[in-house]
């Protein structure tokens, strides 16, 4: 056998690890495609965070673009991205309804007095079941959903400025044309 | 010495981590508490990955058995609660990927590179046995089998 070809072998296998390991450093392994995209948001009626008479349903949802934030005031990053969502509604870039996750309404209440209240409306789902319909499994997690109640898009972690000029906005753009 | 071993595997044996917390779930049909657990245990929690819903003490995953227990508990089996979890999460919960094509690379890669490594063994076994057929004559044979015929000798010899 040809003796250079025998010995590219292992150099060979060397490069092909090295590359899978080199695209391994840049996956996150959090990000899971969810099942969800391209599926209706789950039905659910539930109390508002700010009024706990007030019901909600996912019918009172249909008509508009919007942006269904999962957030907590227990959860870490929801606070770096709060300002990004305050930012972003304040701009009139979108509308965003929060669902807030197994939280305590006080807590919660009085997080939106200090930090600034960037949603519509705020869905309280003290013991998750609509979350566990949503496939939440962390949060800050964000779903775009489109006019028919669909959801077109979702992201597992912080909203950033740049996320949501790159992904979110084009992806809005798309949906408000499309009528 | 052997009882502090006695007492550490005592100790360690205490920790089988979820005994305690699944204890909660009762079933009047023992089949069907056997059932529950084999599921919960097929079933990744998405907060700590690499733990199953039936090892993990992440809120979500404590969540996710009541649902399932209840789901059982009404009278719904496996398959329902596997198609209820993927929907919600997709196959990543699943720790048996489903056979599908964007899962034929692994299931079916270690049978293929199996298949080829068995390929190029026979190949390579093949042609070292074949250059030894052709390559001595008579005359050659004779000199290798005098050749070792030396060296076994002298070996006894060196030392």
């Amino acid at each position: 056998m040809n003796r250079y070809l025998l010995f590219s072998i292992p150099l060979v296998v060397f490069a092909v690890i090295a590359a899978f390991l080199y695209k391994g450093l840049s996956i996150n392994p959090r990000e899971i495609p969810s099942p969800l995209i391209g599926k209706s948001v789950p039905e659910f009626s539930l109390p508002s965070l700010e009024q706990s008479e007030t019901q909600i349903s996912n019918k009172d949802l249909l008509g508009k673009v919007y942006l269904l934030n999962v957030w907590a005031t227990w959860c870490v990053s929801c606070r770096a991205e709060h300002r990004t969502l305050v930012e972003l509604s304040r701009m009139g870039k979108v509308e965003i309804v929060g669902l807030n996750w197994k939280d305590d309404r006080g807590k919660a209440q009085s997080w939106l007095r200090q930090l600034g209240n960037p949603y519509m409306v705020n869905i309280f789902d003290k013991k998750g079941r609509t979350a566990i319909d949503l496939g939440v499994y962390g949060a800050p997690e964000t779903f775009l959903v489109d006019s028919q109640g669909i959801i077109r898009f979702k992201y597992a972690g912080p909203v950033t400025h740049e996320l949501f000029n790159s992904k979110i906005l084009p992806l809005i753009e798309e949906l408000k044309t499309k009528g | 010495m052997h009882r502090l071993i006695f007492v550490l595997t005592l100790l360690l044996l205490s920790f089988s981590t979820y005994s305690a917390t699944l204890a909660d779930y009762t079933f009047d049909d023992p089949e069907k508490g056997e059932e529950f657990r084999h599921v919960i245990e097929q079933m990744r929690c998405l907060v700590c990955q690499n733990e199953s819903l039936a090892g993990s003490n992440a809120e979500l995953a404590v969540d996710l058995r009541n649902e399932i227990y209840e789901m059982m508990k009404a009278g719904q089996g496996k398959d329902e609660i596997i198609k209820f979890m993927v929907a919600r999460y997709g196959d990543f919960v699943l720790y048996n990927p489903p056979v599908k094509p964007s899962t034929y690379l692994i299931w079916f890669g270690p049978i293929i590179f199996f298949v080829l490594g068995a390929f190029a063994l026979f190949r390579i076994l093949r042609r070292k046995s074949l250059t030894r057929e052709t390559v001595l004559s008579a005359d050659e044979q004779q000199r290798l089998d005098s050749l070792l015929k030396q060296t076994s000798d002298s070996k006894d010899a060196d030392k």
